[in-house]
């Protein structure tokens, strides 16, 4: 058997238990004398609340209990914001569990039941009266920053929670100098997230020992402990926070929610294991939200296609409240990366951070950065269209040159590795992009709208250095940990403090392992998600599992085997240095036949019978793994649509893409996360969008009204792969999560304006709805 | 006032199964909660994302969308019996080879559409596949790797019967 499993297609580990339906997802746990809670929630987007009579409900059959605003004080602190970008004038407004005397969103809890059952608790709710006095609500970010706009929070004025800027180089000299000034204005609408797993909470206080254990549904479970521990006051070390399977997060469960404090206190008060479980149209309106920008933006560039300056405005909205990293998202992810793939002399960007009266904004995958991917690339397919240029040559004339070990650009941050132009030119060769050219010179003959839409991309990610993290205000490290342990069969556990939920870290940890030391990947089982048997950690998002927690890994097994080679030297009476090391066999250098296996030396580590001196007893190592640098894959993307003229409909037909996330662990689990990020990207563009209506009415409030890509409207995706490793990880790898949806949205939007072009339409507002894209034809005619 | 309930039989993974349900308990609720077959998941409760999707009497069902008493005297099918005695079945064999899923939530009700799809039509066309499971939501997957799986599972068994 050939033990380097690095780079194997292998099955994934994760996956016998959930193709049988046997594998527990929150909602699928039951504890005996367990209760459900029911969340009531403000139907009004900002309203005083005069009063709450809970009598009625208190008396229905099965309710244990109510709670509100009052049965919370001095049981629940305020749900913290844990990402306070300094020089920004942020200002926390009170985030409370239960609403006070005012809510701010539809959505905004008022109440809750707990009942017997999930039905009696929902009954419940219909027999608590609140009597509200409605307010002025405001919906867009832009409009929420006028003077006259309904405020928000009496500590935040203008509603504006921050004020982040961005200055590298001189931005007054590129645009006083450019030949070619362009200006767009880009609506990011926001988004719903729509894992597929509404969100859960599952509590269980055993008020005897003052111990809690939570079940919930999140994507980091040591953040969540942390938060819970500072909301409720349970200490850490009684508080036991389990992700079991997870259906999918997206970064809608990263933040920790009012719900969940609120259960948790119900099991604190009752005494009983309470279960709280979202219904779909409750994770429309109270989990969190994506993008919702309103942007500027502004390019200056010469008459050669050099872009030489970028200038932009962001509005960015963040809900009622700021929700745990909700600040960092447009500015540090998303102004820092305004470079993108070029080197681009002088950028300026004011981001303002504005409350509305709507669901709270936070990390939407590739958060904040295919904002900004956005931002530039249907830039430069304008500037290519100017200067009547090919989109792929604008980005060859501005494209940092190929670097493996570092370079700097004008935000300030220093990329890893990269190489840019290698990633477009082979999208240009698999795409057969001359010959797609060709075909659309055709069908435009024929009166038909082929378009074709290019993209290329770096993105930040495997966050990050703590030490950045603590200058960036982020509230917590962002390092990783890994514990190998080796028993005496020579069969490993390993405990990782990242929480996958999809991403099939079972599979590739176990196979970093196997190329590490020797063993078959089914003899390494990856525990993940429990507070109480895993080390610290900071949690599944900004593909970082594998970028830092993989890190840790390799770390931990080289630890393990220099160990395991202290050992075996003693066993074969050897000096440490005649030792070598292959395939999981340790051997006197140049004899292989004298050699003990990493079996073998694992059964003498732990029955120690023989070990060298100094040499403790056991097979295990454990690491703290803080990367010196963030990673920055990148890659080129093309989608080609054919719009209809008569109808508006868009037809997505190809879908290319070239990603380079460095050496792949497992291929197919990056083929995985690249189709599924594409399709989330793709979504954007062509039919997801939250609407609110002026009073803050979520009218996209189910599934029905909420496009999600399904399969019948998608083509298969053509994923190619260049390798650049990142020259900081021990493994040379980048993050794969992010990267479909940062570049998939700008593709298929410069793919439709492409295809639109002849017939004069200069700009469409996503999503491309076939009304929309009709409407915009009709208008360019008239005009 | 607790409300009545009602005694229902019926065939659930070929065993008979007898259960009390209050007359608005939905199938799924029921499967989930009184039957323990935790399979089947709510996605949306309004027959919208094809998550607790189960087969009755040959057809294809949104178990959130039916009344438990309504499944009386009627056969069904769910994820933890899309196996039958096998011990997997082809297309949860495929979907295992062709890493079909990813956080799994989705998964019970792929492969419980796609069985229905294939009990009828045993040799469908790309097209139809996707049609057929647009009724299916994936957040995960960007489908692509479950088309396959379905296609691949069609040529297995086409070749095994
Ligand atoms: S839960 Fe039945 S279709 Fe979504
Ligand atoms: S695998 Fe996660 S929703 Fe389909």
């Amino acid at each position: 058997m050939t033990t380097r499993m690095f780079g194997s297609a292998i099955r994934r580990r994760e996956d016998p238990r959930l193709i049988t339906g046997s594998a527990l997802y929150t909602d699928d746990m039951t504890l005996p004398g367990m209760l459900h809670a029911a969340m009531l929630r403000s139907p009004y987007a900002h309203a005083r609340i005069r009063s709450i009579d809970a009598s009625a409900a208190l008396e229905a059959e099965g309710v244990v209990a109510v709670y509100t605003s009052a049965d919370a004080e001095g049981e629940l602190n305020p749900v913290p914001c844990a990402w306070l970008l300094p020089n920004s004038g942020l200002v926390v407004a009170d985030y409370p569990s239960l609403a006070k005397d005012t809510v701010r969103y539809v959505g905004d809890i008022v109440a809750v039941v707990v009942a017997e059952t999930r039905y009696q608790a929902y009954d419940a709710l219909d027999l608590i009266d609140v009597d509200y006095d409605p307010l002025p609500a405001v919906t867009s970010p832009e409009q929420a920053a006028q003077p006259d706009a309904p405020q928000l929070h009496e500590n935040v004025p203008g509603n504006q929670a921050f004020h982040w800027t961005l200055t590298g180089g001189d931005v007054e000299a590129a645009f006083a100098n450019a030949d070619v000034v362009l200006h767009e204005h880009i609506v990011q609408q926001r988004l719903i997230p729509n894992a597929m797993e509404t969100r859960a909470t599952l509590a269980h206080y055993i008020q005897a020992s003052g111990e809690l254990t939570v079940w919930n549904t999140t994507q980091n479970p040591h953040i969540l402990r942390f938060v819970s521990s500072a909301v409720t006051g349970v200490p850490e070390d009684r508080l036991r926070v389990i992700a079991p399977e997870v259906g999918g997060g997206f970064g809608s469960k990263i933040a920790a929610y009012p719900a969940d404090f609120i259960t948790m206190l119900c099991s604190k008060k009752l005494g009983r294991p309470v279960k709280w479980a979202e219904t779909r149209s409750e994770n429309y309106q109270a989990t969190t939200h994506g993008r919702d920008h309103v942007q500027e933006v502004e390019l200056a560039a010469t008459k050669d296609g050099k872009i030489t300056g970028l200038r932009a405005k962001v509005w960015s909205g963040m809900g009622a409240y700021l929700s745990l990293a909700a600040p960092g998202i447009p500015t540090i992810l998303h102004g820092l990366m305004l470079s993108g793939v070029y080197d681009i002399p002088a950028i300026q960007e004011d981001v303002y951070g504005i409350h509305t009266n709507t669901t709270p904004v936070e990390a939407y995958r590739g958060a904040g950065r295919p904002e900004a991917t956005f931002m530039l690339e249907c830039l430069v397919d304008r500037l290519a269209k100017e200067l009547g240029l090919d989109p792929a040559e604008v980005r060859r004339r501005n494209f940092i040159p190929a670097f493996d070990n570092g370079h700097p650009v004008v935000t300030g941050l220093t990329y890893d590795s990269g190489n840019y132009q290698g990633a477009l030119d082979k999208l240009l060769d698999k795409a057969g992009y001359q010959d797609l050219r060709r075909q659309q010179a055709e069908a435009r003959e024929n009166g038909r709208y082929l378009g074709l839409g290019l993209a290329t991309y770096v993105e930040i990610c495997g966050l990050g250095p703590s030490q950045v993290a603590g200058a960036i205000g982020f509230q917590g490290g962002l390092w990783e940990s890994a514990i190998v342990r080796f028993h005496p069969s020579g069969k490993v556990h390993v405990f990782i403090g990242a929480s996958p939920h999809g991403q099939g870290e079972e599979t590739t940890f176990a196979q970093i392992i196997s190329s590490e030391l020797g063993v078959s990947p089914d003899d390494v089982k990856v525990v993940h998600g429990d507070t109480d048997n895993t080390p610290m950690g900071w949690g599944t998002y900004g593909s970082r599992t594998t970028a830092v927690g993989g890190a840790a890994l390799a770390v931990t097994a080289r630890k393990i085997r220099d160990k395991a080679k202290i050992i075996a030297a003693h066993l074969l009476e050897a000096a440490v240095e005649d030792m070598d090391y292959e395939d999981g066999k340790f051997f006197v250098k140049g004899s292989p036949d004298q050699a003990k296996t990493i079996q073998e030396v694992a059964l003498m580590a732990n029955v120690a019978w023989n070990m060298p001196a100094g040499v403790e007893a056991g097979l295990e190592a454990s690491t703290f793994y803080d990367p010196p640098n963030f990673v920055y894959p990148f890659g080129a993307h093309l989608a080609v649509v054919e719009v209809d003229p008569e109808t508006g409909q868009v037809d997505l037909q190809r879908y290319v893409c070239v990603d380079d996330c460095g050496p792949q662990i497992n291929p197919m689990i990056v083929e995985g996360q690249v189709h599924g990020g594409v399709v989330q990207g793709v979504g954007q563009a062509l039919w997801e969008g939250a609407v609110y209506d002026e009073d803050g009415q979520l009218l996209t409030g189910a599934m029905l009204d909420y496009a999600i890509p399904r399969a019948d409207r998608l083509p298969n995706i053509e994923v190619h792969s260049t390798v650049t490793p990142s020259p900081h990880h021990p493994l040379g790898v980048k993050g794969i999560g992010e990267a479909g949806t940062i570049a998939s949205t700008v593709a298929v939007y410069n793919a439709v304006m492409d295809a639109v072009a002849p017939l004069g339409v200069q700009r469409i507002a996503m999503p491309f709805t076939p009304e929309r894209v009709w409407r915009a034809i009709q208008d360019a005619k008239e005009a | 006032m607790m409300p009545k309930k009602s005694y229902v039989q019926a065939v659930i993974n070929g065993e008979s199964r007898e259960f009390l349900c209050e007359p608005r308990q939905t199938l799924l609720e029921v499967l989930r909660e009184e039957l323990g077959l935790t399979g089947a998941k709510e996605g949306c409760g309004d027959g919208n994302c094809g998550a607790c999707v189960v087969i009755q009497d040959g057809r294809l069902v949104c178990s959130c969308l039916e009344l438990a008493v309504e499944s009386a005297g009627t056969e069904i099918t769910t994820v933890e019996g899309v196996a039958g005695r096998q011990e997997l079945h082809p297309l949860q064999q495929c979907f295992l080879e062709d890493a079909a899923l990813q956080c799994g939530i989705c998964t019970p009700g792929f492969l419980v559409s796609a069985k229905a799809l294939l009990d009828k039509n045993p040799d469908p066309s790309e097209p139809e596949i996707r049609l057929w499971l647009a009724n299916n939501l994936c957040r995960c997957t960007g489908y692509d790797k479950i088309v396959r799986a379905v296609e691949h599972a069609a040529e297995r068994m086409r070749q095994e019967a």
